[in-house]
């Protein structure tokens, strides 16, 4: 009787890693072949961020319960705080891979310890307060990084809010953060593989969390609120530690964003409000609290935009379209029955049966 | 001692006296009965032992512990368990998670252990998953461990409700309308399981409800509330032949 009821999340989690290391397989045997065009090829790794996303937001979205419209305000808390890190130790004789690791680390933990301090005050609430906060961070984190100058001579650390000038670096001084103009040359140790990498821990992480005692008491508090107190489960900290969790691999996917690129901007394209809501809709299409899920329509909804270019004007009314057939086939109730009915199990008990 | 000694009880919702001066002592191992018409205030006595609401005055005391005004976690954790008058299940939890829920406190690991599935994490999830199927054979419900709770008919949820109550070891055990919404066999078939959980449980048990059948048929001692204050209180066949409740329940 165990045996089944482990074995059966524990089969579909398998499946979930399987598929990305298929994916990413098929993707490296194409590359070798030269079939894959420049353009997906700077796809990659994009990929595996919004997909990093798309499963660390359906911790909060769909296991917690809670709607937060901020997510891209973590991931940008995550890109500058590594990114300042790793333009800090550049010039250290730190080895690379070392320097990036510790990059992740302080990514994620600077992320978190932001899920953490929106969280205290806000988790406490019931009913869409999170949902205002997290919309105001994001936007407010993003514009403070804008006007943020950080610099660095031989006498340490600058801060300004002003302009670079401000700083008043002496001589042999360099500017880190320079205000909209972000932080340039980011060393760029970020690649498919370790996209990859990154989005199996991801995984790994969340769907041991959610199939834990941890991950049992946030959904119980998700259904009902009232009921888990009342058999004794710490509302607070439960919610807490979920909304952290899910900021910290937010802030992971921001590394990963940071040291893609040369050039680190914020910009109301990459963590803007716009950012957030795209999330969100992968979230929701990929069918809320489905990790598996979340992470295949974000790598979809990723793709379809970049594969449709040819088509120019239509483009984005094709997308528009897709986006409406998969929210139909993922929540109708028709379609809900259509796809049970011939569901892959169903196939091949079936199939075993006539068998026997 | 009592098991459960509550005295002088009291709250007000803005100008309302909710409930006034209400007492109850319960004895280990007794099944007790609370009834009175709609409004009378049963369930916000069952808020208030529960931590739900703070009582303005009185005092609350569990086996010799004062309770009082405490958040319904410590309350849970000092041994108080209740089912709901409208079933609150943790619907797309499976039958089965939603007694380990009940089992979180007192099979515990870390969250990192779960996280990196360390050793602990498999002990201890498998201690959860005996005791859970054990809790579910009791209640006849270990067929249905794999489907998810929304799924169970009615009568199977209200007992859910209460395996996931003991999952947690209460020494008090509260029930607020269990048999409302069931037929006349789903109640009699649900007299034998309160019956059944005080005797193999060794269960103190409290009830709310409006089914004199079934009150009359299982508890022993009975305290009836009308507009908040208690009308009468004792034996359940002296309590139900008193002119005054009655009066409350059928009118003159």
């Amino acid at each position: 009787m165990k045996k089944l009821n482990l074995s059966k999340n524990a089969k579909h989690d398998l499946v979930t890693y399987g598929i990305v290391v298929v994916a990413y397989l098929v993707m490296e045997i194409l590359m070798k072949a030269g079939l894959v065009s420049s353009l997906l090829k700077g796809l990659l790794v994009p990929l595996c961020i919004y997909a990093i996303m798309a499963v660390s937001l359906n911790l909060t979205v769909g296991i917690l319960g809670e709607l937060s419209l901020g997510h891209a305000g973590f991931m940008c808390v995550g890109a500058f705080a590594s990114a300042f890190f790793s333009m800090c130790m550049k010039e250290s004789a730190m080895p690379g891979g070392l320097r990036f690791l510790l990059a992740l680390i302080i990514g994620a933990l600077a992320a978190g310890i932001f899920g953490i301090l929106i969280g205290i005050p806000v988790l406490r609430l019931r009913g869409d307060y999170l949902a205002i906060v997290t919309l105001a961070f994001g936007e407010i984190i993003k514009n403070l990084v804008n006007v943020l100058y950080i610099g660095r001579d031989v006498d340490g650390f600058h801060f300004s809010m002003k302009d670079s000038l401000s700083l008043n670096l002496g001589e042999g001084g360099k500017v880190i953060v320079n205000g909209a103009q972000g932080i340039t040359g980011t060393p760029n140790d970020s690649n498919f593989t370790i996209g990859i990498i990154l989005l199996l821990i991801t995984l790994v992480i969340i769907l041991n969390f959610i199939h834990s005692r941890t991950g049992r008491a946030v959904m119980a508090i998700r259904d009902n609120r009232i009921a888990a107190e009342s058999v004794g489960i710490n509302i607070t900290k439960y919610k807490l530690m979920a909304f952290a969790i899910s900021a910290a691999l937010a802030g992971i996917a921001g590394v990963l964003y940071a040291h893609n690129l040369a050039t680190l901007t914020a910009l109301p394209k990459n963590f803007g409000y716009n950012m957030s809501i795209m999330i969100l809709v992968y979230v929701v299409l990929g069918g809320i609290g489905s990790t598996r899920g979340s992470m295949i329509a974000a790598v979809i909804l990723t793709l379809l935009p970049e594969l449709l270019r040819g088509l120019n004007d239509y483009r984005m009314l094709i997308y528009s379209i897709v986006l409406i057939a998969m929210m139909l086939f993922n929540w109708s109730p028709k379609a809900r029955e259509f796809r049970e009915k011939y569901s892959w199990k169903r196939i091949m008990k079936n199939g075993k049966k006539e068998e026997v | 001692m009592a098991l459960l000694d509550v005295s002088n009880l009291g709250i007000s919702f803005g100008g309302l006296r909710a409930v006034d001066n209400f007492e109850i002592h319960i004895e280990q191992g007794q099944l007790y009965g609370l009834i009175g018409p709609n409004g009378a205030g049963k369930t916000t006595v069952f808020n208030m032992l529960t931590g739900v609401y703070k009582p303005d005055d009185g005092k609350i005391e569990l086996d010799g512990k004062n309770i009082t005004g405490k958040k319904t976690i410590e309350i849970n954790q000092a041994g108080v368990a209740r089912t709901f008058q409208n079933i609150r299940l943790f619907k797309e939890l499976s039958v089965l998670d939603n007694v380990k829920v009940g089992l979180h406190n007192h099979h515990p690991y870390s969250t990192l252990e779960g996280i990196f599935r360390l050793p602990n994490y498999f002990k201890v999830e498998k201690e959860m998953d005996e005791r859970a199927l054990e809790l579910l054979k009791v209640f006849d419900l270990d067929k249905e461990a794999d489907f998810l709770a929304s799924n169970l008919p009615y009568g199977k949820q209200r007992k859910l409700e209460i395996a996931r109550a003991l999952a947690t070891q209460p020494k008090l055990l509260l029930l607020d309308e269990p048999a409302a919404g069931m037929n006349p066999n789903e109640t009699k078939e649900l007299m034998d399981t309160i019956r059944f959980v005080r005797d193999q449980f060794h269960m103190t048990i409290l009830l709310i409800e409006h089914d004199m059948k079934l009150v009359s048929g299982i508890c022993e001692e009975l305290t009836v509330l009308n507009f908040g204050q208690i009308l009468a209180s004792g034996q359940t066949s002296q309590v139900l032949n008193d002119p005054q409740v009655i009066k409350a329940y059928l009118g003159e």
